[in-house]
């Protein structure tokens, strides 16, 4: 079963070709990878993923909780169709403390009408009530339970990547795009991380999508590794298939060039 | 749990205390008219700068156009009151509501902009509706309207004062309020995590502005007279001090900024010549000093309800 599958998909800005032609269909609970130099449309392709770039050409079907073709996609739905992500340079809610970030999480699973809020009628304080007892849960399974009246911009950076997390965990997704969470973390930190990912994919049940430029993380945990390069898909296989791939050594390393 | 009934019956019984005890002044002629005058001035200014925070200090849009919400109110009340002869608590709802129908109608197109452009948009909207009032003779033109009924005492303040911070309070301690807070915080992050940015912006602006007309009702059925330059640019700038001398994204700090600044230029009227220069200054110290303004984020601890259905869930133990 796939969980999305991207028909020729394209992205121009201007005349620069972002994301040329790509096909491509990914599996129901992989860990999936994607790699490849600076600038070869890696975050753009999330952003097409996502809804906050509408694609040039093509289509992108989600098959999640229900079956959902689109090619404009508006980014606040993307949540209510079981994908949830994080950022490359951090978004937390920084002014918000670390529960009420958790809190926006559920925002999609909350109902009550305004007409509720300002009555506080019974269906108000049974929503907040369990949605409070499940962010503070999920905060518990992230050891951020002693911080959850902390401003998030107030936590060390390890645990910002983490809040990050765990508040797209909150949205219930059936998708987890990871937008280079290993980025300015050292050794061990990356290390956590990774059986911190392991650890969701294992309790949440879900398929992740991971932009990474750590090569032990992602040749460690990815099942299957997608290679980006000037826009292009220029390789996807297994970590070893990827490895030995001739064209994914081009990339990174150039071409020989011989001398006349 | 019990503490939390205790506190808010407490709170209640303040606030009751609160309300006997200023018409019982007023009565016997403690509070004179003058002071009465300022009580108003106050409720009104509470009123306008809660709800502007809603827009800009938590939803973070940055709106000049306040002023034109209570002008649209104020002559919305004065047509119900003076030339219909209807019922001032029809007049009331129905300012708040034509208010928020003018909020919706410019925060849809308007929302979509950012910061400064935001701010010039807002600003153009005053214009409008200013310039449509002098133009309009059914309402009076540039001479004003005269002869507004007097229907708004110290009970009506009391009670619109109480129902607006009450209201915008428990609005921000919902899903809604922290979606607001989100798009302030982070719009692009809120809306990947299922905020509809466009539809809270417009909301909260729906919000502020009914409550901005409420304020012109209660302004134009105090004072009689009202006229389209009492709504200009510089009332909204007016409010926006308050909101941000008081803290941005604080409605205590509104509450205290409104109540601050009016005490303070109520002082310095015995000095006309230098009043806006001591004003100017008092402002350009705080801001310096306090850049967050008086409270910044802070919320008074008595009154800090927000914590409410937290505790009673209490902490999970591991």
């Amino acid at each position: 079963m796939w969980a999305l599958s991207v028909n020729n998909l394209t992205k121009n800005f201007g005349g620069i070709k972002a994301i040329r032609d790509i096909n491509v269909n990914i599996e129901k609970g992989k860990i999936i990878g994607i790699i490849g130099p600076n600038g070869a449309g890696k975050t753009t392709f999330f952003n097409l993923l996502t809804g906050i770039y509408s694609p040039t050409t093509g289509e992108i079907v989600y098959n999640l909780d229900s079956q959902v073709r689109t090619k404009d996609l508006k980014p606040h739905k993307i949540v209510h169709y079981g994908i949830a992500r994080t950022f490359q340079n951090i978004r937390l809610f920084k002014e918000m403390t670390v529960l009420d970030n958790i809190l926006i999480g559920f925002h999609n699973r909350l109902k009550y009408g305004v007409g509720s809020t300002l009555l506080r009628l019974p269906s108000y304080y049974k929503a907040e009530k369990s949605t409070h007892e499940e962010a503070l849960e999920l905060l518990d399974k992230f050891d951020l339970l002693n911080k959850k009246d902390e401003l998030a911009k107030n936590l060390p950076y390890g645990d910002q990547r983490k809040l990050e997390i765990a508040r797209a965990l909150a949205a219930k997704p059936k998708l987890l795009l990871l937008d280079e969470p290993a980025a300015g973390m050292n050794p061990i930190e990356t290390k956590e991380l990774r059986d911190l990912i392991n650890w969701i994919r294992e309790a949440f049940e879900l398929t992740i999508i991971l932009i990474e430029h750590d090569m032990s993380l992602v040749m460690n945990i990815c099942e299957e590794i997608l290679v980006f390069d000037y826009g292009n898909l220029v390789a996807q296989g297994s970590p070893e298939e990827i490895q030995n791939n001739e064209r994914v050594i081009k990339a990174y390393l150039g071409e020989e060039v011989e001398e006349c | 749990m019990k503490s939390k009934v205790n506190k808010n019956i407490l709170k209640g019984i303040f606030l009751i205390g609160l309300y006997i005890l200023v018409q019982i002044m007023i009565n016997i002629g403690v509070i004179d008219s003058y002071y009465e005058l300022n009580i108003v001035i106050i409720g009104i200014n509470i009123i306008l700068a809660v709800s502007l925070n809603l827009i800009t200090g938590f939803t973070g849009q940055f709106s000049l156009g306040h002023a034109a919400f209570m002008s649209i109110g104020a002559y919305t009340s004065a047509i119900i009151t003076a030339k219909l002869n209807q019922p001032f608590i029809l007049a009331l709802l129905l300012s708040g509501i034509t208010a928020s129908i003018a909020g919706i109608l410019i925060g849809i197109p308007t929302l979509r902009l950012k910061g400064d452009y935001l701010a010039i948009a807002t600003l153009g909207f005053g214009e409008i509706v200013r310039v449509l009032a002098i133009n309009n003779d059914y309402i009076g033109g540039a001479i004003g309207f005269n002869d507004i009924p007097k229907y708004t005492n110290w009970t009506w303040i009391f009670i619109s004062v109480i129902a607006t911070i009450l209201l915008i309070n428990r609005f921000l301690n919902s899903y809604h309020g922290r979606a607001c807070i989100a798009i302030r915080e982070d719009e692009i992050a809120a809306e990947s995590m299922g905020v509809n940015t466009t539809y809270y912006k417009v909301l909260a602006f729906a919000i502020g502005a009914f409550f901005a007309g409420l304020a012109g009702s209660l302004y134009a059925n105090y004072f009689y007279f009202i006229k389209p330059d009492s709504f200009g640019f510089m009332k909204s700038i007016d409010i926006l001090v308050i909101v941000v001398f008081g803290g941005i994204g604080s409605t205590y700090g509104s509450i205290f900024g409104a109540i601050s600044l009016s005490i303070i230029s109520l002082f310095l009227q015995g000095i006309p010549e230098l009043r806006m220069v001591i004003y100017s200054i008092i402002l350009f110290v705080i801001m310096v000093y306090r850049s967050k303004g008086l409270l910044g984020k802070k919320e008074f601890k008595i009154f800090k309800s927000r914590k409410k259905v937290e505790l009673n869930v209490g902490t999970i133990s591991k």
